[in-house]
């Protein structure tokens, strides 16, 4: 990883230097290991902090949403599952194009510290990987995990190595991990019976509280101004008001980006009470595959997804609903 | 001072909540938080939790009066009872301690928050010493010592066993009417656990995270560094690290409009979002550069300031490890401010 980040850094400067490009969203070091942050590089000096370490993980794509209306050009780094997002923001007409630089950057997974933490490990002051084990180093001795158990959500059913859309490439050749089956909890949940799955969900909002991480990470929610911060809109919440209300949100939100969600997996990444948020995601993009024949959002740019392409064939809401989502 | 084992400390919580509603830090699957102890919770002490102490005294949401017309078509307001029933909160951390002390100033100070006083009027705090910091902790920086932290009774934990010792009178009055379940136990016993705690908070990462070049009297200077720009590029606007913080205060007074009348209710805000303060000429901080800035300045300016020179963040290390783009304090502190030489 070390000599991706250095061939990273020589690009980002080269690319700053000749004036390619005004900036490099790219990630910035952390006061340890495990916590790089965005952030946009103006300036040669500055990319002695940027960073491409074991905990990159967060998805880039969105920055690029703000900088819609700016004239500068900005490249930007994307790991391969990342690069579905992007695609999915140029069909949606939220960045642009010409103005964006994409640098493909290789992977071979992103950790996940709470996962680190779960296993009641703290006082972390260094983390080092290798291709299956990482060694953390505390104030209260060593540890040695096997990486597989502390891959991020999103990793462990990694969409392989291929950037779908990229102006150059640096570190492709990584082995990003060997997926799991990306739908068995979806499964597991729709074996359930009404009742266990409600119970399920209840028990995992309740414990949400509402502070939007899930939203505002994520690269399909890019209303201007969503309709729950809209004062004018009647459903404007800041907390919620009983436990139905925040199963509300987080159905509504699903179902406003079902077919656009390329199920990056950032939601349940970001939500500080740990909630498996993408798994709502995944039924719907689930039970597209099912009803419509595979599909991946983002897969190929400016393409029209099943819920707004019309086709004789569709199969009837009504029959799905009549045969309690069976096809 | 008393002691009770660690195995048996199930019977202590059962015969506290007995009587009195008992919030304690709840394992709730994969997250711990503050919670009402059921018996056959699981209560921890050794994780911090996600959500502090607050909520026991500033809950998320509260209904605070409710409107509705009766049989001539007047109006009837309901004022809402405040909280009437003692209870206890247990395992409170030094960060946490000093945090209500900070919400005291702003909830207890003219004109007095009723609902935030009477839960505090009829609050039995059980503080906890800490044993094992983690590395997001710098509570140390605001002059807190985790190994002995003021609650009407002190806990600490030490090998095998819970200690207990009486500060105030609501603590003796609770801790002898748990007699029946406690040892007796030296003052000694827990001295060696005190020095070991301090010890560590020295070897933490961030033990060196200072406020020099923050505090009153610096606000001018302070709210136009450039450096704002660069910090504020990463928040992505969410509340995350508001909400979980002991110390943060805002909310917003809501009217929800049912069947039945009207629900006048309160709810946390967060400087963070774009409709915070919303007035009817709009917003008074449009950009998240703004709304960023004031969050840090509010903490380490704005609230020194007014408070003599008290800074309203405890260091808890809640933001530090909870921001979904690990943008917090600490590096907003370090980039402004300076380092301990």
């Amino acid at each position: 990883m070390q000599g991706l980040e250095k061939k990273i850094k020589d690009r980002a400067s080269e690319l700053l230097q000749s004036g390619a490009v005004d900036g490099i969203i790219g990630w910035e070091k952390g006061q340890f290991e495990y916590d790089p942050t965005p952030a946009v590089f103006t300036k040669e000096t500055g990319l002695d902090n940027l960073c491409y370490n074991n905990f990159c993980g967060a998805n880039l794509s969105k920055y690029l949403v703000g900088k819609i209306t700016s004239d500068k050009k900005f490249a930007v780094l994307l790991k391969p599952c990342d690069t579905y997002s992007m695609n999915q923001l140029i069909t949606e007409h939220r960045v642009n194009r010409s103005n964006i630089y994409i640098i493909g950057i290789g992977c071979n997974g992103h950790l996940n510290v709470e996962k680190i933490k779960a296993q009641g490990i703290s006082g972390i002051t260094a983390v080092s990987a290798s291709d299956d084990h990482v060694n953390i180093s505390t104030i209260y001795g060593d540890s040695k995990l096997a990486k597989k158990e502390i891959l991020l959500g999103k990793c462990e059913v990694c969409r392989g190595n291929v950037h779908v859309i990229f102006d150059e490439l640096i570190g492709e050749e990584l082995q990003t991990p060997k997926p799991d089956d990306r739908f068995e909890m979806v499964a597991k949940l729709e074996a359930m019976t009404a009742e266990e799955r409600f119970k399920f969900w209840q028990g995992e909002l309740s414990r949400c509280i509402r502070c939007n991480a899930c939203r505002n990470a994520c690269p399909a929610c890019t209303c201007r101004v969503c309709v729950f911060d809209n004062g004018r809109s009647g459903i404007e919440a800041k907390a919620n008001a009983s436990e139905f209300e925040e199963q509300m949100f987080h159905i509504i939100r699903a179902f406003h980006v079902a077919a656009r969600c390329t199920d990056c997996g950032e939601c349940s990444r970001v939500c500080p009470e740990n909630i498996p948020l993408h798994l709502l995601n995944r039924k719907y993009v689930k039970d597209i595959n099912e009803f419509y024949g595979d599909y991946q959002a983002g897969d190929i740019a400016e393409q029209r997804n099943p819920l707004v392409n019309f086709g004789d064939d569709d199969i009837e809401p009504t029959t799905v609903s009549d045969k309690g989502g069976q096809k | 001072m008393k002691k009770i084992a660690l195995a048996k400390i199930d019977s202590l919580l059962e015969a506290i909540s007995k009587d009195m509603n008992l919030f304690a830090p709840v394992d709730n699957k994969s997250t711990v938080n503050y919670a009402e102890w059921k018996s056959g919770d699981v209560a921890v002490f050794d994780k911090m939790t996600v959500r502090s102490a607050k909520d026991a005294f500033f809950p998320q949401c509260e209904n605070m009066s409710k409107f509705s017309r009766d049989q001539d078509n007047k109006i009837i307001i309901d004022k809402l009872e405040t909280c009437d029933k003692d209870f206890v909160v247990m395992g409170v951390r030094g960060c946490d301690i000093k945090a209500i002390a900070v919400l005291d100033k702003v909830f207890l100070s003219e004109p007095v928050d009723t609902f935030y006083a009477a839960r505090r009027d009829h609050s039995i705090l059980i503080s906890l010493s800490c044993s094992k910091p983690e590395e997001t902790c710098f509570c140390t920086t605001f002059g807190i010592d985790p190994a002995q932290p003021k609650g009407d009774v002190e806990m600490y934990i030490v090998s095998d066993y819970a200690y207990f010792n009486t500060v105030t009178a609501k603590g003796e009055k609770l801790i002898s009417s748990l007699n029946n379940l406690l040892e007796n136990a030296k003052d000694s016993d827990i001295d060696s656990a005190k020095v070991a705690t301090r010890d560590i908070m020295c070897k933490l990462p961030l033990h060196d995270v200072t406020t020099d070049g923050w505090g009153a009297g610096v606000l001018e200077e302070m709210f136009n560094r450039p450096e704002w720009e660069q910090l504020s590029s990463s928040c992505i606007g969410c509340g995350t690290c508001t909400y979980v913080c002991p110390t943060c205060q805002c909310y917003d007074i809501r009217d929800y409009n049912g069947s039945n009348g009207v629900t006048r209710y309160r709810c946390w805000d967060s400087c963070m979002k774009s409709d915070f303060t919303m007035m009817a000429h709009g917003n008074n901080r449009t950009t998240q550069l703004q709304r960023f800035r004031q969050r840090f300045m509010h903490k380490l300016v704005y609230s020194p300031a007014n408070n003599d020179g008290e800074f309203s963040c405890v260091g808890c290390g809640r933001c530090v490890a909870k921001c979904p783009v690990s943008m917090n304090i600490v590096k907003v502190i370090k980039t402004m401010g300076g380092e301990k030489l």
